[in-house]
């Protein structure tokens, strides 16, 4: 019995590393109340009980994700496993305070791999925009190279063998009470120049280029 | 001349009908987003008048446009032989033509309850759903738990297989057309389950929406088609 309780608690609702109303007024409260509070919270939960009883149970997270992606034919427990990790990287890919240019060997890279910060810029931007339905656009890292990923769903870079460095949910959920009349571009634009945590980007580069050497 | 106010007499009518336009005699039919036939409110309480005009005006609308500057992109690179850009613009073809054929199907799947909406299907739909489904609750339940379990946007339908002569109940994904899951399939009803259809009203419980969808949904629409497809 208490075996199975330390198990299933490797599958945590983390809270977003600032309060819910911090990231104001780019996303409201309102947002994180229903985008963490029951959404994240939903896949969360579902995915415990989806794997209780099962092999996967107690399986770290990643593990899961790459299990269940079954090279695009899709095992029941994928969608709840990538978008529990998936919203806690997109918490941790933004800051009060955050958005615009990075700074020092992340702006480097971007230029060496885009031509320009604004050149990548345009790309995530583009990516985010034309993500057909829901999904989520990436800055990624793979063979040595960053690179713009756009996927459906639930799909992330893991599953597609690279690192992801940033995201944005653009499922409609992520937007639609903060940005109505389904202004996802103005909703794209606002994460970039103000909510963006280039650190976080940073560390997750050096991670990714540690697990590649 | 005269056969051009012939041909413009023929094309007023025909306008009204099909709400596409002829752009010269070798141009493209483009497309123009239908009115409702009934006020953003009239579905309240089950769907906000809120909704209905963003879905409509917002949504509905995008669709259009940017379903006709594909096809006046796909028209140009036809005639260049441009084989590269035909095949490319496919996904912004299927996703933009699919999102206008399905929203204007959806929008005749819904009525105020003042003009039959929720009313059970008579007649020949009527004992097809019992046959196949046991009742119209079993149908309802059907689809309100396929429609709750979609992954991501998509849609959840009752069609009819013509071929095989039975009524089916399946979901699409984003805005994929019915056809797409068989050539002999043909639309019913269709709920749209994308986030926007209901998001602003029942958040992320999309359960709820299934629920009073069913108030508004137009039987007697349903009941047309079936009973001309089965002739």
């Amino acid at each position: 019995m208490a075996a199975s309780a330390a198990v299933t608690a490797n599958y945590v609702l983390k809270p977003p590393p600032y309060p819910l109303d911090a990231l104001e007024p780019h996303m409201s409260k309102q947002t994180l109340e229903f985008h963490w509070g029951k959404h994240h919270r939903a896949y969360v939960d579902n995915l415990k009980k989806q794997v209780l009883g099962s092999e996967l149970e107690g399986k770290p997270l990643e593990h899961i994700i790459q299990n269940t992606y079954n090279n695009g034919d899709l095992l029941p427990p994928f969608n709840n496993a990538a978008q529990a990790w998936n919203h806690e990287f997109f918490w941790e890919s933004m800051k009060p305070g955050g958005g615009g240019k990075p700074s020092g060997e992340l702006l480097a890279l971007l230029e060496r791999d885009f031509t320009s910060y604004e050149k990548f810029y345009d790309e995530f931007n583009a990516a985010a925009a034309t993500q057909f339905g829901a999904g989520w656009a990436w800055l990624a890292y793979a063979d040595n190279k960053l690179k713009v990923v756009k996927t459906p769903n639930a799909v992330n870079p893991l599953v597609l063998g690279s690192f992801p460095l940033l995201t944005i949910d653009v499922w409609e959920h992520a937007y639609y009470l903060d940005f109505q009349q389904n202004r996802r571009p103005d909703y794209i634009k606002t994460f970039m120049n103000n909510l963006v945590s280039w650190e976080a980007v940073s560390s997750r580069l050096e991670a990714a280029k540690a697990a590649s050497s | 001349m005269a056969i051009r106010s012939v041909l413009s007499r023929r094309t007023l009518s025909s306008l009204k009908e099909s709400s596409s336009k002829l752009l010269g005699l070798r141009g493209i039919q483009t497309f123009t987003l239908p009115d409702l036939p009934y006020d953003y409110s009239a579905l309240e309480p089950a769907i906000s008048g809120e909704i209905m005009q963003i879905h409509h005006q917002k949504h509905h609308q995008t669709y259009v446009t940017n379903y006709n500057n594909a096809l006046e992109q796909l028209d140009q690179a036809v005639n260049k032989g441009d084989a590269s850009t035909v095949v490319k613009l496919h996904s912004a073809i299927k996703f933009n033509g699919g999102g206008h054929v399905n929203h204007s199907i959806f929008w005749k799947n819904l009525a105020p309850v003042n003009q039959g909406g929720g009313e059970p299907p008579k007649g020949a739909l009527g004992g097809a759903i019992d046959t196949h489904f046991g009742s119209l609750e079993g149908l309802v339940k059907k689809m309100s738990a396929e429609g709750a379990a979609l992954q991501g946007s998509g849609w959840v339908w009752l069609g009819l297989d013509k071929e095989l002569k039975k009524l089916v109940v399946d979901t699409t994904a984003n805005q994929d057309p019915l056809v797409t899951k068989g050539g002999s399939l043909v639309p019913l009803v269709g709920i749209d389950v994308w986030e926007h259809a209901y998001y602003l009203q029942y958040k992320n419980v999309r359960p709820d929406y299934l629920k009073n969808v069913w108030k508004v949904i137009n039987w007697k629409y349903a009941s047309e088609v079936y009973e001309s497809e089965c002739k």
